[in-house]
């Protein structure tokens, strides 16, 4: 639509003024608030060593998704999957980056260690349960003293690639959650209150006794919130660590994903954290110019390497397991061409 | 030389700047139609644009839309109830609240303070207007939320739950967030809006008619109820509207406080959603095409459709003064 690629131009064309010394090289990528922080800390890396710059606005999949399909940016970034016709409708080349988890922080006081499953939070979220001391919350914390508090359920209220992950989750381990709500960016809560942004949530959850709410993994480490274990599909409890992502990440089906679109919800080993989902990069394998295409891909190239990795994990996020990334460099290598020749060879 | 200049002089004088004038006079009055033109043109367009996108959705929903209370990005089934009574419900409550404090402020300000306090009251409350309003959003949710979670709302839950009928005002989980919060962080918003039109509308009451009264030994109170108040009413009731006006586009502040939830209740402590809110919470996460996108374009539209009634009642009602 008109009206949509108006404001993107204008939000360009405000990137452009601010981003001040940028030359011709620089790349322009726009999309997931989520991975922004390792994408800018690789864009500030890499300027210092290759001299070409990133300007990435973080404004959202939504957006990203938007910007791509209009082809105002080189590349578009994107928490949940795109669908598979939307991709080949707008010749789009998916793959993710990295991997980044979501965690359940609550405000209880006097209860260490608490444990949830999915099929619990679910019916929190439903209004199912509406007390702590639910007889089915006390099944998963046997030899804990549960207080007799209502459960207050916060949600992120802007539509958030953290709000897919989580609501998959939902949908994955509790029949009604997936036959009633299901599972987007934004969906219609049943109960509860909704708080602008990771910080919304996590503030929100503070102030409320008896709150239960979700944020990204790497959002609750650097601020020291309290988590919750889970009990995984294997039955066992885990605590959120990057170990048990990284857990989850090898456990995913990646050979058999379409547009590398590999589910990392709730998979099958003993370790694995069940909330764990990659964020994608957009890419148009029709790019009108190979040499900006190229600059991307390199971009992405070096961000997979050592260099990448380290800063990545300094972040909290998991770097992808060494088997997708040779798929993906081998996708470039042959999908995204101009005037019929890879822009790109490995 | 000459105080004044003679004959001759003055008629050269003007011959001699008349061509320019010729000239630089249509184009300055063109100018002047461009910029008025200009206004209206972006305002029209502005309008139908909405329209246009909003469109699909309305054809998608019928004109169901504007009372459906169904809002599910998942199943794609969208409708502008629960975003236009929240927008209506947290916009009375933001103008009940601020009406008589304002009152009590204008009255205040031009009739029992000492002249050296007026000033330092006035400009607080210009300084009120001067707040951004995401500075609003994020004292209503570190200070005004928890405060009201902890302190306000479990004795009113309490006491006035169980009542029948207003009861249902006050029932549901003390979040802190929901449309009372964000009515109240709303009044502190257009409090100073309404107060300097109050102001000026007492300052015009003729001092006679004022003096004539206390006179006759008219209390302060008997001056303000019988003299002022209805020398000024029709202007007041346009302040209230424009305070209205500007309460129903609040965007930020909102976002913060409200709770965002797209469910209707009637409860003042239950999180709702305004139309202005759910753009900004959803409006990132919509695609190109999408019936979502579609959909928040034509609340878009109604927004602007009850702003534009509320505000021209406002203009009318304040042209009318006297």
């Amino acid at each position: 639509m008109k009206f949509t690629h108006i404001l993107g131009a204008a939000a360009l064309s405000f990137g452009a003024v601010f981003s001040g010394g940028a030359f011709a090289a620089d790349i322009n990528g726009a999309g997931a608030s989520f991975p922004a922080p390792v994408y800018q800390s690789w864009a500030a890396a890499y300027k210092a060593k290759t001299g070409t710059g990133l300007n990435y606005q973080s404004i959202g999949s939504g957006g990203g998704q938007n910007q791509i399909v209009n082809r105002t940016v080189d590349f578009g970034a994107s928490d949940a999957p795109m669908k598979d016709d939307k991709l080949e409708a707008a010749n789009l080349l998916q793959f993710p980056t990295v991997i980044g988890s979501v965690v359940a922080i609550v405000n209880l006081d006097g209860v260490e260690g608490l444990v949830l499953n999915g099929a619990v939070l679910a019916d929190i979220y439903q209004g199912k349960i509406t007390k702590w001391n639910d007889p089915k919350i006390e099944a998963l914390n046997k030899g804990k003293k549960l207080p007799d508090v209502a459960v207050v359920p916060v949600y992120r209220s802007d539509s958030s690639g953290t709000s897919f992950v989580f609501t998959s989750y939902l949908a994955a381990t509790n029949a009604d959650w997936k036959a009633n709500v299901g599972a987007a960016t934004s969906v219609q809560w049943p109960t509860g209150a909704g708080a602008k942004g990771n910080e919304g949530v996590a503030g929100t959850v503070k102030n409320t006794k008896g709150a239960v709410g979700y944020v990204e993994f790497i959002y609750a480490a650097a601020n020291k919130l309290a988590t919750t274990d889970l009990v995984n599909k294997a039955g066992k409890v885990v605590t959120p660590s990057v170990k048990a992502f990284m857990e989850a990440a090898a456990a995913a089906d990646w050979t058999h994903a379409k547009n590398f679109a590999a589910s990392m919800i709730d998979t099958a080993g003993d370790g694995a954290w069940p909330i764990t989902s990659a964020t994608y990069i957009l890419l148009p394998k029709n790019p009108a110019s190979a040499a900006q295409s190229a600059e991307v891909i390199k971009f992405f190239d070096w961000a997979y390497g050592p260099e990448g990795d380290a800063a990545a994990e300094k972040l909290h996020y998991i770097p992808l397991p060494g088997s997708v990334v040779e798929e993906i460099k081998k996708a470039w290598a042959t999908e995204v061409k101009a005037d019929g020749k890879p822009v790109w060879t490995n | 030389m000459d105080a004044t200049l003679s004959g001759t002089q003055a008629d050269s004088l003007v011959a001699a700047r008349k061509p320019t004038g010729r000239v630089s006079d249509p184009v300055f009055v063109g100018l002047l139609w461009g910029c008025g033109i200009f206004v209206l043109i972006l305002l029209g367009l502005i309008i139908a644009m909405l329209f246009e996108g909003g469109l699909p959705a309305l054809r998608e929903f019928g004109i169901s839309f504007l009372w459906s209370t169904t809002w599910n990005p998942v199943t794609e089934r969208f409708g502008a109830g629960v975003m236009v009574f929240g927008t209506l419900f947290s916009a009375v409550i933001a103008v009940v609240i601020a009406l008589p404090l304002s009152f009590g402020i204008a009255f205040f300000l031009t009739e029992i303070a000492p002249g050296p306090l007026r000033r330092p009251i006035g400009v607080a409350i210009q300084l009120l207007a001067a707040v951004p309003s995401i500075i609003y959003g994020m004292w209503g949710f570190f200070v005004i939320v928890p405060l009201m979670a902890a302190y306000v709302q479990p004795p009113l839950i309490e006491w006035l739950g169980p009542l029948p009928l207003i009861g249902a005002l006050f029932q549901g989980p003390p979040l802190g967030a929901g449309m009372l919060t964000a009515g109240l962080i709303m009044a502190i918003m257009i409090l100073p809006f309404i107060t300097a039109m109050f102001v000026e509308v007492l300052e015009s009451v003729p001092p006679m008619i004022k003096e004539s009264a206390y006179g006759v030994g008219a209390t302060t109170y008997e001056v303000y109820r019988n003299v002022s108040v209805p020398y000024g009413r029709t202007a007041m009731v346009g302040a209230v509207m424009l305070g209205l006006g500007r309460a129903l586009g609040e965007t930020m502040a909102v976002t913060f406080v409200i709770g965002n939830a797209t469910r209707m209740s009637a409860s003042l402590f239950a999180p709702g959603a305004t139309i202005a809110s759910t753009i900004a919470n959803e409006f990132p996460e919509a695609s190109t095409g999408s019936l979502k996108l579609q959909a928040l374009l034509q609340l878009g539209f109604i927004l602007f459709v009850i702003s534009f009634i509320v505000l021209a009642l406002s203009r009318m009602l304040v042209r009318t003064k006297g």
